[in-house]
């Protein structure tokens, strides 16, 4: 490797040595860009955001009114719409859990038992359907959950029909048809976000000492005793990580509830339409805020549980 | 917590294990199936006959191929911009110690922990008021935005691992800053600023609910593949453009994850 330029006093040198000697500068010039781009783009798009959710519409022009009011706040109390934001978060926590459960076994496996080439093995099996689109993969489930598709298959098979009708016939997981049912959007969801929930459990596994396990066993505690009390509450770091993820992308998706969902709205679907074919940003602004407000707390109480550190 | 003289898991460990695995998978199987089935209107299990037939339907649509180059494109741009700026705020995070440096942290990673919908209707709502033309660069200005923590994260973990005396050292032997960076950071940040660049590709290229909002008349792939969605003809067309979009997508992430495997893993996005 040769060094051309002269060794010293170039101009470029100079520059050098005034940033050596000046952190800050140097520090500054290095943030500056992103800064720009997040702090003040990114960031004044979202106050700009919070701000028309304190404007209104007026009602027969449908023109923005820029004074402040909480009527569209105030919208936000009426049944249709409260139940969107209960009906989503439900859906998020419900598969944020699920997510946890499936997630446990195979982390704990890799984390324990894997040769290091089986657990490179599946961790890049894990990692690879996160990185291929999520459309691409809610495609796939369209055709399974299809009325005469695989799953209906293997549930005929198993002599189960009868179950599943009686599950689409309920109104919590329902819908007028298997693809078009809650019980179906909740799968697909469960199946998208499921490797984020597998990493970082893995992560927090993975760091509990093995002495733990065998001093747990040694003061005569059963397998069972050792779970609840050792290794649960050391992975529920990484539980709580993966669920900001499974959380925050059930929230705020649009896609999925038209393909699979019923006519009952979801939170991102309401925002979509709110500020597209209504034209109601301020409403959709104020979904919005609830979505970032559920987010923010959220991600307060997970910061408590240490979460931060298992990422 | 590795316990090479453990028994062997046990069976309801393995099962559970091979179960979601196969949950993993077995919808991808679906994928390449379905690309093949001799149903039009239909995803009769098991398929009534096998055709190649969709390949060139699919192939000869010239709207697919628009959207697979604006795609491309896109992501290309986007990864560029994404690299310059993530690379720059993880050299001036790793070591500095300044006020107000958890917050900078915290606003990289903001744009993949809030859901993209707030992204996508925040930055929408900004871009109309500047009275930007929806197109190919507010596609890209929301791209970049997510992409940042990507390069980021990669980049970051990379230095925390590199030793700082080296930059020292470059300076004490005369180098100026641009030295020490072409000479000395770049051998040793390449691969994972190139990961990073990688896995901010595959990003973009598969991202929708951003772009929805970002996007004028234009159509990037997954929304072209949204818009085929619900057409009742020729269903099986979409399971072969979701082919392509996966086969776009893997070998790239696949070679990112070996680049970075020795030297840990790369964070995980979105």
């Amino acid at each position: 490797m040769t060094v051309r330029e002269p060794a010293a006093g170039g101009p470029s040198l100079r520059a050098s040595a005034f940033l050596h000697r000046h952190p800050t500068v140097r520090v500054l010039l290095f943030l500056a860009p992103g800064l720009a781009w997040l702090g003040v783009l990114y960031l004044g798009s979202l106050g700009a955001l919070v701000v028309h959710s304190f404007w209104s519409i007026e009602e027969f022009t449908g023109l923005l009114v820029r004074e402040l009011t909480f009527s569209t706040f105030a919208q936000l109390g009426e049944r249709a719409n409260y139940e969107i934001i209960l009906r989503t978060t439900a859906m998020a926590a419900a598969v944020s859990v699920a997510c946890g459960v499936l997630a446990f076994p195979i982390a704990y496996y890799m984390a324990r038992y894997a040769t290091p080439r089986m657990r490179t093995f599946l961790y890049i099996a894990v990692i690879m359907p996160l990185w291929s689109s999520y459309l691409v993969r809610a495609l796939a489930w369209r055709s399974i959950m299809a009325g005469e598709g695989v799953f209906m298959w293997v549930v005929e098979r198993l002599g189960l029909d009868g179950a599943v009708a009686a599950i689409l016939r309920t109104p919590v997981l329902g819908g007028p048809s298997l693809v078009q049912s809650k019980f179906s959007l909740f799968i697909v969801y469960v199946y998208l976000w499921l490797p984020f929930m597998i990493l970082p459990v893995h992560a927090a596994l993975e760091r509990v000492p093995l002495s733990y396990l065998e001093a747990s066993s040694d003061l005569g505690a059963r397998p069972g005793l050792t779970f609840r009390r050792i290794v649960l509450p050391l992975a529920k770091p990484g539980l709580v990580a993966g669920s900001i993820f499974t959380f925050s992308l059930t929230l705020g998706d649009f896609i999925l509830p038209q393909i699979f969902g019923t006519s009952e709205f979801f939170l991102g679907q309401m925002v979509y339409v709110q500020q597209g074919v209504a034209g109601n940003l301020p409403l959709a602004a104020a979904f919005t805020f609830v979505a970032m407000s559920v987010m923010i707390v959220y991600l307060g109480i997970a910061k408590r549980a240490g979460a931060f550190e298992a990422l | 917590m590795r316990d090479p003289g453990a028994p062997r898991a046990g069976i309801g460990l393995r099962m559970a294990t091979a179960f979601v695995f196969a949950f993993l998978y077995f919808p991808l199987l679906v994928i390449v199936l379905y690309a093949f089935t001799t149903q039009s209107a239909a995803f009769t299990f098991p398929p009534p006959g096998l055709t190649t037939r969709w390949f060139s339907v699919a192939f000869a649509d010239e709207d697919m191929w628009r959207a697979v180059r604006l795609s491309v494109l896109v992501a290309a741009t986007s990864t560029g911009v994404a690299i310059v700026l993530g690379g720059l705020l993880a050299g001036a995070i790793y070591r500095a110690r300044f006020f107000g440096r958890n917050a900078v942290a915290f606003i990289v990673v903001l744009p993949i922990a809030l859901p993209g919908i707030v992204t996508g209707i925040a930055l929408r709502s900004t871009l109309s008021l500047a009275d930007a033309t929806f197109g190919f660069w507010t596609i890209v200005i929301g791209h970049v935005t997510f992409c940042i923590v990507i390069v980021y994260n990669n980049v970051v973990a990379r230095l925390r691992r590199l030793s700082p005396n080296i930059v020292e050292a470059s300076a004490d032997l005369g180098a100026s800053g641009l030295q020490t960076f072409r000479y000395v950071l770049l051998p040793n940040l390449g691969t994972a600023i190139l990961a990073g660049g990688i896995l901010a590709f595959a990003l973009s290229f598969d991202e929708i609910i951003v772009t929805t909002f970002t996007a004028g008349q234009q159509q990037t792939l997954p929304i072209y593949i949204f818009s085929i969605l619900f057409r009742p003809r020729a269903k099986p067309v979409t399971h072969v453009v979701a082919l392509l979009a996966i086969a776009i997508t893997f070998v790239p992430i696949l070679v990112a994850q070996l680049l970075t495997r020795d030297r840990g893993a790369p964070s995980l996005g979105r």
